[in-house]
């Protein structure tokens, strides 16, 4: 079949049906390298504009420190570009086995293994060690890599309300006919900001016979003391089964994940997950600049700290202007706006004020639970935080919603 | 007690976050968010066990599970007794 113009058509009119929706994404042009102060152009074709970034996950300020970039020219100079080819045939430095041991020592588990990133190793994961014997039961709000794993996966699966620990009691009574039971969380989640319950799903997997598999890829490298992440926030070191997580967000933000946990899982991995079999390996510069940011967080919590103070100082500030914020201690520090018209207007504005943030909206976040998320850096100085929370302040006012709770809003701007 | 009853009261407990919310006939339950397609397999199950019949994945689709309504004719198709 040709690309025919009635095909043509057909998608025109689904992608103008996205426009309509409001649902279409666009891009924004940044001209400079990820930080804080960021160049974008946006709309395209409009100069870029200086402003300060609120919305990426480079939560350790790491994605363009000086020593990074530095290891990554190292990297570049040493083991050159690419691997062309896939970790099992000629793709494996040793350098990649090097960030191995380097992310199992951090993470305190038996064995790790990369992924080309961390929706690639949720999406190879479960299929490689569960079959139909088995069931997996999912947090509602997991990420959307745990929910391709999981459909791509022949292993039988159910669902328990978001951290609601009473529905996965009774879900995992329900399967205790399956061989293996695996319960799927997110550490951190992604919309929210709020972390799993961990101490306690390991006492349910505990009870009821069933491994803990967790995305930690919002909080690998500052959740927790030594920033290891939520399963030390639990303190539940140690008994998490499978961790995934993404040198895409903290340690570094370059690209590559990782599946890290029980060695014979991690093998398993290995040996039958596909996106690790059939993709490329992770290219030398990133994987020789990641190692340099292990021993960089493995050194010091210089900049966990920082990001700890700078989310503590950040969710004060805007607590006192008034804002609605959803509860939580990690640096996802949304802010409510229930209606989703308001959170786009609000980010525009936000945007003409110099701040750079998002609006989220149904299908994304719940219907009437739209909002701006916004996540801190330790690459955040105080001055901008505070140009920031004034910013809000300015734009919060505009609206007329500083002070108001949650019914008086929707009461303001409906659902 | 009805079908439609069984399956409302089902979705209430296992779906509903916000006990003031309701569930009517033809209240939209996936176009609206409160099941999500991803979750919506408990509800196959539950359905299949309940009136011993197997929906067959290519039926279970989003839309044939949007109302209470169509899940009670999706049931009906497999289970013409269930009432």
């Amino acid at each position: 079949m040709a690309y025919s113009d009635q095909t043509r058509a057909s998608y025109q009119q689904l992608l103008a049906g996205i426009r309509d929706d409001g649902l279409f994404k666009e891009e924004r042009y940044i001209h400079s390298e990820q930080g804080v102060e960021i160049a974008v152009e946006y709309p395209a074709g409009n100069p870029p504009k200086e402003v300060l970034n609120f919305c990426a996950n480079n939560y350790l300020g790491l994605s363009s420190h000086p020593e990074v970039v530095k290891a990554a020219h190292e990297g570049l100079d040493t083991r050159g570009y690419g691997m062309s080819s896939v970790r099992f045939i000629c793709g494996t430095q040793d350098i990649h086995r090097q960030l191995e041991n380097k992310l199992t020592a951090f993470l305190e588990t038996e064995d790790t293994v990369l992924f080309p990133s961390c929706m690639d190793a949720n999406a190879g994961l479960f299929e490689a060690v569960l079959t139909q014997d088995d069931v997996m039961i999912a947090d509602r709000l997991v990420h959307a890599s745990i929910v391709d794993g999981v459909r791509l996966c022949s292993a039988k699966y159910d669902t328990f309300k978001h951290s609601d620990m009473a529905h996965l009691e009774k879900k995992l009574q329900e399967h205790q006919s399956a061989r293996y039971r695996m319960v799927l969380t997110d550490g951190v989640f992604s919309m929210d900001g709020d972390v799993a319950k961990l101490d306690q799903i390991c006492e349910l997997a505990d009870k009821y016979d069933a491994m803990v598999m967790v995305d930690d890829s919002h909080a690998t490298g500052f959740i927790g003391k030594r920033g290891k992440g939520t399963h030390e926030h639990c303190g539940v070191l140690g008994r998490i089964d499978v961790i995934t997580t993404t040198l895409g967000k903290a340690l570094g933000g370059a690209s590559g994940g990782c599946v890290s946990g029980r060695r014979e899982l991690v093998e398993m991995c290995r040996q039958r997950a596909r996106p690790y079999l059939f993709s490329n390996t992770v290219a030398p510069v990133v994987v020789y600049a990641a190692n340099k940011v292990m021993d960089i967080i493995s050194a010091t919590t210089e900049r966990r700290d920082k990001l700890e103070a700078n989310t503590r100082y950040w969710r004060e500030g805007l607590t006192k202007a008034g804002f609605d914020l959803k509860e939580g201690e990690t640096p996802i520090v949304p802010i409510m706006l229930y209606n989703a018209k308001l959170a786009q207007d609000f980010a525009r504005d936000l945007f003409a004020e110099g701040i750079y943030v998002i609006g989220f909206f149904f299908p994304v976040v719940a219907k009437g639970a739209a909002r701006i998320r916004t996540q801190l850096s330790a690459a955040h100085e105080r001055e901008h935080l505070d140009k920031g929370l004034a910013a809000f302040k300015k734009v919060g006012e505009k609206y007329g919603i500083l002070g108001l709770k949650k019914d008086e809003i929707i009461t303001k701007y409906g659902l | 007690m009805s079908m439609q009853d069984v399956i409302t009261d089902y979705i209430r407990d296992e779906y509903l976050e916000d006990e003031a919310q309701s569930v009517e006939l033809d209240t939209p339950l996936i176009s609206s968010g409160i099941v999500d397609s991803f979750s919506m397999v408990s509800l196959k199950t539950f359905l299949e066990n309940k009136y011993n019949i197997k929906i067959p994945d290519e039926e279970a689709t989003p839309e044939a599970f949007d109302t209470v309504r169509k899940i009670m004719e999706l049931v009906r198709k497999f289970a013409p007794d269930a009432g």
